[in-house]
């Protein structure tokens, strides 16, 4: 049967072609995995820009050295029958989260290290980190910092040799391109103490204004903090990261250093100086805020940052380093579980939350 | 603490004139396509199919035989118990069969075929007594049941029973939903903006049965011209009031429209007169309106028929029993990229494999969407990204249950309240790794229902 609208209209009876059957919701949001973990990456790209303007062209190649060994990692040992947004079996690395990791870890490196400890940190990221754990969303730990805790434990020495700020971009400094394994050649570049470390060491205060911009000694991304702030403010805004982690990290850290202070003021730096020196930054607003590794309440949440802000003051102040903010996060991401167990929401006509997980992380 | 802080800013956002629920979605709302288009009239099809089962409760039985020639609006099944409601000849015509037909909702169900007569007038003839003010409370609720009333809003739960709610509760407040919170359905829409009246003349017989002192329209923010048309017809003797209520999905959803209108949680498990009201959808009291008008029982409907893969989207008025197929060759036919036909809208709507299913009672709309809007996507595992937990309006942990449903970890699931779930999809439309949780979750109800397990 023909209608006449159909005659006019040229438009296809109802009957021809076999209709589409899926299940409801047929609505669909916006954001795709890919899409957050690349506007990540893109959040990313200024601090690495930075890190290449005040370390010059070693950084870029630091960072290269561990986006390459957690890539292909990624590449060869990750699920390579995925697919990707458009379908097509491109594998997990469209996925974008193990650029991320790779870039975030290269962050948190010196400028001067040889490349293949990057490397290796990369591939021991992903490897170890993430694909041991069965892949993206099932790791327990923070990928990057478990890449950059090994290299600690590795390389104690070519980790904590920082150049200094400043000089020619295509001035090479420390022993980029030494041979694998060979005995490390005693850093000839100019290096400089991080404030931290001058502050636990020597009793040395860097003043806030450099430390805002990033002019200070220590690892690429760790130094200007307003940057962070940026880069971590557009990917709050675009919902992409939670700003209670940082909020509550910056928070702790303060009110506790601030109690420090206030008691010994001879003793303890200043909230400031302990808010915008080190790895903090860096890792409040793109560590702790993983997706993958932070906990799914709110409330959870603003526990989690409580408790990485306490541990980094605690590890900074008493510990025998003079940064803690790695051993902070990776510890209360083995708290996770816990956490969400512990904040679950109260189920709309409930009196109070009742869920009981026997076993199983929530 | 955190509860504490909750209650106090949504009850600072009611004094600063906002009436919402926590959580829930904001997807497009693509009701321009038929916002703005007067009901229509729909031309009788050839045939239209009644399904015995089109309501919640048990299905009618049938009354006619092969052959026999019925008039439009003549009980064709009759209700079976109080928690059923009789089938009418939504046309003229004869009888041609009584077999199995595709139901909407995916399965077969039985149902009378009816070839429509021709060259019939369709003359509604009166069947019921219109002075309803002269019936005692049963014989009204009889009357409502004899006309095949039921809810509009796509449960189809048979009105004659919510008009009488359990002994030990208080109703104080009639809920009138208005919110219409589906994308693309515009039919409550228009039913406020061009039947007001009829509106406020079912508000009048739902109190008058009910006994209750007040009654309150909720109606979402988009729809300034429906609360306009219903403001300017509010009766003077009753304390009737229009509430106009945030946009957001599921805003329709009775436990949410209730949050909304009166602050009150309806406890897990709970109708919603443990707190002392009715909620009755608003298409659902203007038919109440209608039948008591004309006579007629419930026999056709208004339906949008909507969506980029219909040429000519329309707000019709539709015989119960019109087949899909009849009624989108009515708006234009289908486009070239027509790939997936909806019965209701597109959060909770179900797909349709058979045109040939009909039009129900229950029935809201059908929306057609276009190949580019239901191509697949790719799935991820889950990141943890806690979106899911932010858009369950009944605050569960989705991601959780996800995990369990995946593992088949169907008592846990209980547990962790799967049984609270309304499958309104918001955690499936914001999840970004596009794992399909609304459907595992109903996956999940259906084996625990199968197995029975408590």
């Amino acid at each position: 049967m023909t209608t006449v609208a159909e005659r006019t209209t040229g438009a296809r009876p109802a009957t021809e072609r076999p209709l589409v059957v899926t299940a409801s919701p047929h609505l669909k949001g916006r954001d795709s995995v890919p899409t957050i973990m690349w506007n990540v990456v893109g959040a990313l790209a200024p601090l690495v820009a930075a890190a290449a303007w005040f370390f010059g062209v070693g950084a870029l190649l630091v960072v290269l050295a561990s986006v390459a060994g957690a890539v292909l990692t990624e590449h060869f040992l990750g699920n390579r029958s995925a697919r990707s947004a458009s379908g097509g079996r491109r594998g997990t690395l469209a996925d974008g989260s193990a650029a991320i990791t790779g870039i975030l870890l290269g962050l948190t490196l010196p400028a001067g290290m040889p490349l293949w400890m990057p490397f290796i940190g990369g591939v021991f990221a992903i490897g170890v980190g993430k694909l041991v754990f069965g892949g993206l969303g099932y790791n327990i730990f923070n990928p990057a910092l478990l890449g950059r805790a090994f290299l600690q434990a590795a390389f104690p020495v070519a980790i904590t040799t920082w150049p200094k700020v400043g000089g020619d971009f295509w001035t090479l400094r420390g022993d980029l391109f030494a041979f694998p394994f060979a005995s490390a050649r005693a850093p000839d570049a100019i290096t400089a103490a991080t404030p931290l470390g001058l502050f636990k060491f020597e009793r040395q205060l860097t003043d806030a204004g450099s430390l805002l911009v990033g002019t200070v000694g220590g690892s690429l991304g760790e130094t200007s903090a307003l940057l962070i702030l940026l880069c971590g403010g557009y990917l709050a805004l675009r919902r992409y990261l939670d700003w209670r982690i940082p909020a509550s990290i910056l928070a702790s850290v303060a009110a506790f250093q601030g109690i420090l202070h206030a008691v010994a003021p001879e003793r303890y730096a200043t909230p400031t100086f302990m808010l915008f020196s080190g790895g903090l930054m860096l890792g409040a607003v793109f560590m702790a805020t993983d997706m993958v590794t932070a906990p799914l309440t709110k409330a959870g949440r603003w526990l989690f940052g409580l408790g990485i802000g306490v541990l980094v003051v605690v590890i900074r102040v008493w510990g025998g380093l003079p940064e803690g903010v790695m051993y902070a996060i990776l510890l209360m991401n083995a708290f996770v579980p816990f956490i969400n167990k512990a904040t679950q929401p109260r189920v709309f006509g409930t009196s109070r939350q009742r869920v009981v997980v026997r076993g199983g992380a929530a | 603490m955190a509860e504490a802080g909750a209650g106090l800013l949504s009850r600072l956002a009611r004094r600063a004139g906002s009436f919402g629920f926590s959580h829930g979605v904001h997807p497009p709302e693509h009701k321009e396509l038929t916002a703005h288009l007067p009901v229509r009239r729909m031309p009788y099809p050839e045939e239209v199919v009644l399904p015995l089962r089109q309501h919640a409760g048990k299905p009618a039985k049938v009354v006619v035989r092969k052959g026999d020639h019925v008039e439009r609006g003549d009980m064709i099944a009759e209700a079976d118990g109080w928690v059923s409601s009789p089938v009418h000849a939504s046309a003229s015509g004869w009888v041609t069969d009584i077999d199995w037909w595709p139901h909407p909702d995916g399965s077969m169900a039985m149902a009378v075929r009816i070839r429509v007569e021709k060259y019939s007038g369709q003359l509604p003839r009166p069947r019921m007594v219109p002075d309803w003010q002269g019936l005692d409370h049963d014989a009204l609720l009889r009357a409502v049941q004899a006309a095949g009333v039921v809810g509009l809003g796509g449960a189809a739960f048979p009105t004659h029973v919510k008009l009488q709610p359990p002994k030990d509760a208080t109703i104080d407040t009639l809920v009138v939903n208005g919110a219409e919170c589906e994308p693309y359905l515009t039919t409550d829409h228009r039913i406020m903006v061009e039947y007001p009246e009829r509106v406020q003349m079912g508000v009048r017989i739902m109190m008058h049965a009910l006994g209750v002192p007040r009654a309150i329209i909720g109606v979402e923010k988009n729809k300034p011209d429906a609360i306009e048309a219903l403001r300017r017809t509010l009766p003077t003797d009753l304390d009737v009031t229009v509430l106009p209520l945030t946009v957001k999905y599921p805003q329709g959803a009775e436990k949410m429209l209730l949050k909304s209108v009166l602050d009150r949680e309806v406890p897990s498990g709970k109708l919603p007169a443990s707190v002392g009201a009715v909620v009755q959808n608003v298409g659902s009291i203007a038919l109440l309106a209608e039948v008591f008008e004309t006579g007629l029982p419930l026999v056709e409907r208004i339906v949008t028929v909507s969506g980029r893969g219909v040429a000519r989207p329309q707000n019709l008025i539709v015989p119960v029993g019109t087949k899909l197929r009849d009624l989108i060759a009515a708006c234009g036919g289908l486009t070239a990229d027509a790939a997936e036909v909806l019965n209701g809208g597109p959060m909770m709507g179900m797909a349709q494999r058979d045109l040939d299913a009909p039009v129900l009672k229950g029935t809201t709309g059908i929306v057609v969407l276009s190949e580019e809007e239901v191509r697949g996507q790719a799935s991820f595992p889950c990141i943890h990204c806690a979106r899911c937990l932010d858009a369950c309006p009944i605050f569960l942990n989705p991601s959780l249950l996800g995990d369990l449903a995946k593992a088949g970890r169907l008592e846990e699931m209980q547990a962790a309240h799967l049984g609270d779930c309304m499958l309104c999809g918001s955690c499936s439309y914001v999840c970004p790794s596009n794992i399909p949780l609304a459907q595992l979750f109903a996956a999940s109800k259906a084996a625990i229902r199968r197995t029975g397990a408590a």
